[in-house]
Parts: structure tokens; sequence; C-alpha cells
């Protein structure tokens, strides 16, 4: 008995250890992103290209020309047929699919029309400098190992406590920065262009990490009886998962508003030639980022919707009643308020784009309120925070 | 980027310039009918708009008022091809209303105005903000004795608050008037929505454009087979990519039209019809439901009726005549904490065994047990066990030796190892000179006592392994006869005068199990036998909760169908080329522009290459090989024979087609650039 406990001690201790590695690992990744945007801004190959894509014309018979080529090239033997489609892009630009008829999906040519499409991630935080290519691999590999560390705390510090490492607000934010790491990994893996995401997130992770071990550690600690319950699995991982998600839109939604300033400005013509026209230039285009942030959102709003539902259940069950407007389940609802006002908004003509793009951040503010201020500060029923 | 909601007309206008500019009267018409085969049956149907929606003719002016549908996509092909008519005017929120509408037409109008999706924007914000001052102040539904502190500490604010009814934001009328009108606005969507979708359902899906080739996703290719064969498999291979499909008559003879996706829709009614359930549900609650709190000491009983409550809280249908018939009797209340190690002290479990009986015979009980989380289940009513502490036993003597009271008084805990504050309250006591009088002690009480120098007494440890109670007493009128509340943990000592020691000081005492008091002035006794524990339990009566839970339920797929899945069509037509060869064109039609309608219409058009092979161009252009490509279809304006060649050097003016073509495609997805 007292082994385990001693042994439930040393985790703990490992699970310390491992987060604050994880912590200085981020930090390194966060550098080297910083670094990889300030080389590729420099960049020669980067300033070309943004005035390349940016230049109109480029005929499209010309693009059609080179694609099929291509394709003829990339090995695709004779007297397959393929099959070209057509479908036009925001810009007003068309892209023009081509399909090969094989048996398995052939190669699929997207040729893109030079007009008003933005530099896309292939410029990217790099800009096609070389060095700052190199720097930007060591930055995800840096948040992968960095991502594993934290993986390793938290799992640890579940198992020196015997139950799901997310019973107060400490390890509930380690859990959701993991998550949000991890996710972003995953989608690297999955070959998603996304690596532009990388600074915002670890900026993040790093704030809510360095906010978790000073203000808000506790120490690896039995859950009091209320908080006994398979719920604690359900309800508990799908407000992380929805808020790690939610995270991720809202940089996006960000990104969106300063980029989509950027191109108006461009659009007028009074961008500046600065180090920010330089980071904005090799971001993804503002519809690209507007989609991303909705395409987040709208995913995860049913899994929040869950979340909050869950928690009423497992109300229902500890305090007899499944609302009863305690703080922190009325802030979820404002919360989850805000982000139906989202969609709607996206819906709404005349509050697409940006008005939508406050709606969003003002939602997930509301949820960052929830999470951090009224667990902590004002006293309820749902006061777990254990600070 | 446009703000005002003109966007769309003023979008819809432009393109209807840009093609009157081509000065062909077949533009206007073209527009017309892509702007019929858009609408037809669907667009009002995703016009959020009630039945005030001017629905003009069909290829006419925009019912639409700009702010069509849950999806900007369809709003803004609809409104964009619905301007030839003229109906250039703003969108109907911002309608200025002239003078003479008449109290009918004012009332529509308001009704226009509530039911519109900005309304409900605005509806929605202010739901958000009128919940805040909730959390923020403390609620009476909550705990009314932060309520009363708080009108204590606050000498101004407090009766401003109570005035605006801020003590109880959520039953307050204006948090209902949100609500209320948020509803109501919905319910005028929802309702004319639903009727839409099932004419939409029983109709036809709308007929091929005469001009695919303005639509977003294209393709097109020439082949020796004949044309109804083509559009028999194009058919048949819809069909079994689970599209609706009808055949064109009249003048869209020759072409196939289809449509998918239409969970999408119903998981949106679904959805929205779901919250209503959930607000019926919760009124349910709310009206038919009560609950109450009791603490009950180890080995005492607990009757369902009004007064053994220690509070209660009905409802409008719900009162003391409503309680259901059960009682149950606390046989022991068992706590387990942690002994040893870093967490020691933690609660581990806490239990209640009762035993519980059902109706009024109190001899057939059943033996229950009940814990946090697992709530026991009698009749109509829930017990939980909301929260425990320690009762001492004391036994109180008067000057004469005789008992004025003995029995256990509930300690309130204060901290995590339950040091408590205890108040024993004599009411019957006959002083030293005859005269009825009242005592009362006050004190800590801890399961696991120690003194030190810091904090004076208090508990290490919340199981009972070392008991002691700390008291002092007073004498006077306890004030429990005034017909005023009082808390039973704390003694109210205005009209009390406190014992004193021989030296003037208050008199205090020690005692542990066993030991007795022998009170100044010769006061009598007080004997400390023993500890029991109690438990507090929350009866409540939760009607509803079923129907809350299936709502929620049906709520959330509602979400995933709403959100995840995409409507879109398709149109197949298949005429005799000049030549001979059968032109086929295909084109695909999408609520968001998303790459997946131009994959799906690409696998699907390389499907059709089975039956209906392309045959390579008979002018060779710059861009074939040897392989029979078919060809790139572009936004070129062309009919739809010259787009099937490769003839990409018409695009060799890359104004005109993009202008000219059906426009600018705003969706959901990519706000409008203006």
């Amino acid at each position: 008995m007292a082994l385990a406990l001693a042994g439930s001690q040393n985790l703990a201790q490992i699970s310390n250890y491992l987060i604050y590695s994880a912590m200085a690992v981020y930090l390194l990744a966060f550098l080297a992103y910083c670094v990889e945007w300030t080389f590729g801004g420099r960049s020669r190959v980067a300033r070309q290209s943004a005035a390349l894509t940016a230049k109109p014309g480029g005929t499209l018979a010309a693009a059609v020309a080179v694609a099929e080529s291509e394709a003829a090239e990339k090995a695709v033997p004779a007297a397959r047929p393929t099959v070209s489609v057509a479908m036009k892009t925001a810009g007003g630009g068309t892209a023009v699919l081509t399909r090969t008829a094989v048996a398995k999906a052939g190669a699929v040519d997207v040729v893109s029309r030079g007009d008003a499409e933005p530099p896309k991630d292939g410029v990217g935080a790099a800009g096609g400098s070389e060095r700052a290519d190199m720097l930007g691999r060591i930055a995800v590999s840096l948040t992968v190992l960095a991502a594993l560390l934290q993986l390793g705390g938290v799992v640890s510090r579940g198992v020196s406590a015997g139950r799901p490492p997310w019973g107060n607000l400490y390890e509930f934010t380690c859990a959701l920065t993991l998550i949000a790491a991890l996710v972003y990994v995953g989608a690297l893996f999955a070959g998603k262009p996304v690596r532009w995401l990388g600074l915002p997130l670890t900026t993040g992770i790093l704030l809510g990490l360095g906010l978790a071990v000073s203000v808000l550690y506790t120490s690896s600690e039995q859950l009091v009886p209320a908080l006994h319950s398979y719920w604690l699995w359900i309800h508990v991982s799908a407000a992380m998962v929805s808020g790690g998600a939610l995270y991720a839109g809202a940089i996006a939604t960000i990104l969106y508003l300063l980029k989509d300033h950027y191109e108006v400005k461009l659009g007028r013509g009074t961008a500046k030639d600065s180090w920010w026209s330089s980071v904005c230039e090799r971001l993804p285009a503002s519809a690209t980022l507007d989609k991303f942030a909705y395409r987040i959102n709208a995913f995860i709003f049913p899994l929040w919707t869950f979340a909050i539902i869950a928690g009423a259940i497992w109300a229902e069950y500890a305090w007899g009643h499944y609302w009863e407007w305690d703080p922190t389940e009325t802030w979820a609802f404002i919360t989850w308020v805000g982000y139906a006002c989202y969609l709607h908004a996206r819906a709404t003509a005349g509050w697409k784009g940006r008005k939508a793009a406050y709606l969003c951040l003002i939602a997930f503010a509301a949820f960052i309120t929830n999470s951090y201020i009224v667990s902590i500060f004002i006293n309820g029923k749902h006061s777990y925070a254990g600070v | 980027m446009s703000d005002t909601e003109t966007t769309k007309p003023a979008a819809g206008g432009a393109d209807a310039a840009g093609a009157a500019a081509a000065a062909e009267p077949d533009e206007a018409r073209d527009a017309r009918e892509l702007a019929a085969a858009e609408r037809m049956s669907t667009a009002a149907a995703e016009d959020l708009y009630s039945g005030g929606v001017r629905r003009s003719a069909e290829d006419g002016a925009s019912g639409t008022d700009g702010e069509a549908g849950a999806d900007g996509a369809r709003a803004a092909e609809s409104a964009a091809s619905a301007r030839p008519d003229g109906e250039a005017g703003e969108a109907g929120a911002g309608d200025s209303a002239p003078v003479g509408l008449g109290v009918i037409g004012w009332l529509r109008w308001l009704w226009r105005q509530l039911t519109s999706m900005r309304v409900a924007l605005v509806l929605l914000f202010l739901l958000s903000l009128a919940a805040i001052p909730g959390s923020l102040i403390p609620q009476t539904s909550a705990n009314a004795n932060n309520v009363t502190a708080f009108l204590a500490k606050h000498g101004t604010l407090g009766p401003i608050y109570q005035k605006l009814g801020l003590f109880h934001v959520y039953s307050s009328p204006w948090f209902a008037a949100v609500y209320i009108l948020l509803f109501v606005s919905l319910a005028g969507c929802i309702v004319p929505r639903c009727w839409q979708f099932v004419k939409v359902l029983r109709s036809q899906p709308p007929a091929a454009p005469r001009h695919l080739v303005r639509l977003p996703v294209y393709a097109t290719w020439r082949t020796a087979t004949a044309a109804e064969e083509v559009l028999e498999a194009a058919h048949g291979l819809l069909r079994r990519r689970r599209f609706r499909v009808g055949r064109g008559t009249g003048a869209a003879a020759g072409s196939l039209s289809s449509e998918r996706g239409y969970l999408r829709e119903v998981g949106n009614l679904l959805f929205h019809v779901s919250l209503f359930g959930l607000l019926i549900a919760f009124a349910v609650g709310k009206l038919y439901g009560g609950q109450g709190d009791v603490v009950v000491i180890q080995g005492q009983g607990f009757t369902n009726t009004l007064t053994q409550y220690d509070d209660f809280t009905p409802s409008s249908f719900y009162g003391a005549g409503n309680l259901d018939d059960f009682g149950f009797t606390l046989d022991s209340f068992h706590a387990t904490y942690q002994t040893s190690g870093p967490q020691q002290g933690s609660p581990t479990s806490f239990v209640a065994n009762v035993h519980y009986w059902k109706g009024s015979d109190s001899s057939k009980t059943t033996a229950g047990k009940i814990q946090v989380n697992k709530p026991l289940k009698i009749g109509g009513s829930n017990v939980y066990l909301t929260n425990h502490g320690y009762a001492p036993i004391v036994t109180v003597k008067d000057a004469k030796g005789n008992v004025a009271f003995s029995g256990p008084t509930a300690c309130l805990q204060q901290d995590s190892d339950w040091t408590s504050t205890c108040a024993i309250k004599v009411p019957d006591y006959v002083g030293k000179d005859g005269k009825s009088t009242q005592l009362g002690f006050s004190g800590l009480f801890g399961p696991t006592m120690v003194v030190d120098a810091v904090r004076g007494p208090h508990s290490v440890f919340p199981g009972l392994d070392d008991p002691a109670l700390f008291l002092t007493g007073y004498e006077g009128d306890l004030g429990i006869d005034s017909g005023l509340p009082q808390s039973v943990y704390e003694l109210d000592t205005t009209h009390m005068k406190q014992f004193t020691a021989t030296d003037g000081s208050p008199a205090k005492q020690m005692l542990t199990p066993g030991k007795s008091w022998t009170l100044p002035n010769g006061a009598g006794t007080l004997t400390f036998d023993g500890v029991d524990q109690w438990a507090q339990f929350t009866v409540a009566h939760n009607p509803g909760t079923e129907w809350a839970l299936l709502s929620a339920v049906l709520a959330i797929l509602g979400l995933i169908g709403s959100l995840f899945v995409q409507r879109r069509r398709v149109w197949v037509r298949a005429l005799p080329g000049p030549d001979g060869t059968t032109v086929v064109e295909l084109a695909g039609l999408g609520r968001s522009e998303s790459a997946r309608i131009a994959e799906e219409l690409a696998s699907f058009a390389l499907a059709l290459q089975d039956t209906a092979p392309a045959e390579p161009e008979p002018e060779p252009s710059a861009a074939d090989d040897a392989t029979a490509t078919a060809t790139a279809a572009t936004a070129a304006d062309a009919e739809p024979g010259a787009a099937a060649d490769a003839e990409a050097p018409s695009d060799s003016e890359p104004g005109a087609p993009a202008v000219s073509g059906s426009g600018p495609v705003p969706s959901a997805d990519h706000p409008v650039k203006e």
C-alpha cells in the first residue's frame, strides 16, 4: 500500500516534470516558428512569388495546357479517357479538375486561373526560403515532441490519481492544450497545409500551460465523491475537445480578420511594405481562413451541444435538477448561444465575413470566461477548479 | 466587403446589368430561367421569412429580401438572378413603411421584422447578455442566504437590484420576454418552412436551365451513344447515388434534374422543433416540479410532508398537497476517507443506508442506499444525498437535575476536515429561580480535534477519530418564539446573556464524549454523550425530464444533419448535336462552394463514360494529346456545343467570362467582396 502510494506520488512528480519539459520544448518550437516567419519574410522568393501570384492574366489555355501536359507526363498510359470538370472559384476564376478513369483514383490536376488567387500555403511562413523552411520543419518536429511529452505528463497524472486526468482546472487546462496540439499535429500528418497555425497555437499552449502550472496547480488528488461518475469521462472530455477545437477556430478567425484587413488595404492600394505586410502575404487567403474557421466551428458545435447536455444529465443525478442556472451552466449556455449567433450570422446577408467573425470571437471569449473566470472566482455548485 | 443587406440585390443588379450589357434578350431570359431553376419550390423553402413573404411570380422578384435561408449560396443565387423584374428594393428588413399601411399592414410588417434573421440574431445576442447578470449576482433560487447577505451589505445597490428583479433573473419578466420573443420568431420561421419543405418533397427537382454552362460546376463531352440511352444511364447512376431524379418535359425535354441532401433541411427543422420540445419540457418541470431539503439525523425518519422539510420550494402547480406519499428512515450514514498518503482526509465515498416505504403504510419497508450521483427513486420523487455532517448528542440538566434537553444537534461543517459550528438551543429550561427561560450553546465541534496557537481548535481529519466539543453558553431569549425564521446552525444572542466564569471572562469548556460541564452559577450541567451523523437529502419531483432528454437528443441529431449534409443538385442534358453525335452536359450546384461538388460531378462523369464514352474532339486543340480527352469545359460564355471544344482560346478575354457567367458565386463560406 505504502509502495503503491509512493509510486503514485512518484508518478505525480514524473507528470510534473513531463509537463515542464513539454513547456520548454513548446518554447523552443515557438521560437523556431518565429524565426521561420522572420526569415521567410526577408526571402526574395516570397516577394517574387507574391508578386507573381497577384498578377492577373495568364490565360486559362496556357494553364490547361500545362496541366494536361503534366498529366500526360505522369505515366498515364494512352487510351485512358479523362474528364475535365470546370469549377468556378471565389474570385471569379476557374479551376479545372481532371480525373483519369482508372480503377483507383487517378491523378487529379487542379488548375487555377492566376487571378485574385492570393498566396496560399505553398508560400506559407517560410516564404520559399530554404533556411526558413528548415526552421519550419524543426518547429514542427519540436511541436510533435512537446505534444508527446505533454501526453506523457497528462497520462501519468491520470495514472497517479487513478482516474481520468481532468478533475480540476489544472488538469483540464493541460488536457485541453494537449488536444489542440494533437489535432494540429494530426492535421499536419494528414497532409493538410496548416503549418501557419503553428505559431498562434504554440503561443496559446504556452500561455495555457504557464497559467496551469503557476496559478492553477494542485497536487494529484482523489476527486470528491460528487465527481465519481462515468460522466466524468463523457461530459468533461467532450467539453475539452470542444474547447481545443473552438480555440483553433478562434485563432483562424483572428487571422482571418487580420488578413481581411490587409486585403482590403491591398485592394485600396494603401498597403505598406512592412514586416506585417510580409506576414500577411504569407498567410492563407482570407477566404481560406474564413472557411477553415467556419468548418471547425460548425463541426464542433454539435459536440459542444452534447457536452452541455451530458452535463445536464449528470447534474440531474448529482444535484437533483438538470438545469439550475448555476454560473458555469449559465456561461456554457451563453457560449452556446454565442456560437449559434455566429452560425446564424453566416447565413444572413450583411452579417457574413467580418461581423460573423466578431461574433465568433465574442463566443470564444465567453468560453474562456466560463472556464477560467467563472469557475475560479464565482462560487457555485460547479466549482471544481480546485484552486 | 459589404456590410449592408443590399449586397445581394446590388450584386444581382450588377449581374442583370452585365447580362443586359451583353445586349441579348436571351440573357435576361436565361437569368430568369436560372433563377427559376434555383428558386422553384426551394428558394422559398430556404427563405426564413414567414408567410408574410412577398411571394411574387416565380421568375420574379426576390421575396427573399436578401436574407434568405440558412444557406447564403442559394439566397445569393436566387437574389442575384431574381433582379430582372426590377425589384431592386432594399432588403425587407430595411423597408421603410410608406404612409397608409393600415393596421394590418403594420402588423404584417412587424411580423416580418420579428421573423427575420437579423432580429433573430439580435434576440439571440440579447438572450446571452440577459443571462449574464444571473451568474454574477446572487440568485434566490440558488442560495437565499447569499441574497440576504448581499442586501444587508449593499444598502443602495440592493434595493435597486431587487426592483429590477435581478435576484431572480431567470424567472423575471424581462428575461422571459427575450426568450418568448425568440421562440415566437422561431415559430414564425419554422412552421412555414416545414410546409415549404413538404411542398418541395412533393414536387420534382427544378428543371434544368437552358445554359447549364453558367452553373458553378460543369462538364460536357460528345459521345456516339444515343441521347435517350445516355439519359437512362444517367438516371440509373443518379438513382444509385441516392439522388432524387426527375425527367424534364416540354422546354426542358432531354434533360434530367436531380437533387440530394434533403436531410440537411430535415435536420435543420428537427433541431429547431426540438428546441420547442426543450422549452416545453423545461416549463413543465418548472411549473409542476418542486423540491425540498431535509436534514435527517441518523436513526430518525422522514415522512414526505411539508412540515418535515427544512426548506421547500413549491411551484405553480406543485405544492404541499401534491407531495408523494412516502417516507424513509436513515439507518446509518457512512463516509470513508483516505487515512494516509498525500490525499489523506479526502472523502472517497458517502453512503446513506435507508429503509423507505411508499404509501401510508410505514411497516412495509424496503432497504435502499442513497449515494452521491446515485439518487433513490421513490414513486415520483427522487431523493438525493447532498450533504452530511456530525450531530453531537448532549444532555442539559437544569439546577434541579431535571433534564431540560437531550438529543443530537446537527452541526454545519466549515472546512474540508469537518470542523463544524454548533448551535444547541434549549428552549425549555427552568432557571435556578424557578422562572422559565432559555439556554443556548454555541461553539465548535471537530471529529478529530486539535488545538493550536494559531488556528485555535480545529479538526484535522474528517473521520471520527478524536471528537471534541468547544462550547460557550448563553441564557435568555433564543428568539425562536418571535415568529421570525432562524438558522438552526446559528445562535442569535441579541437577547441573551453569556455565561461568565468566576474571573469575569466568558465561560468556555472543552468536552470529549462522556465528559460533563458544570454550568456557572449553578445553572445546571451539560453532558456530551456521543456523536451521531446526519445526512441532508433533497427530495425532488422533476416531471418532464424524459421529454427534455428526448428533445435534446433529437436536437443534436438535427444539428448533425443540418451542418454536415450537403444539399446539391445535378442536371444532365443529352441532346443530339449537329454532327449526329450526342452532346452530353452535366452541371452541378451546391449550397456552399466546396470542392466536393466538383469531385462528385467528376466521378459521376467518369461513371457515365461506361455508357457514353467521350469521343475525341473533331478539331485538335492546343491542349489535346493522344489520349481521348473530353474537353475542358470552361467558364466560356458559349453555347453548349461550342463549349464542347477545348476552345480555351475563347477565354483569352479573362474579364468577360467571369462577369457574364452566372455572376460571383458568394456562398456561405465566402464573403462577398464589394
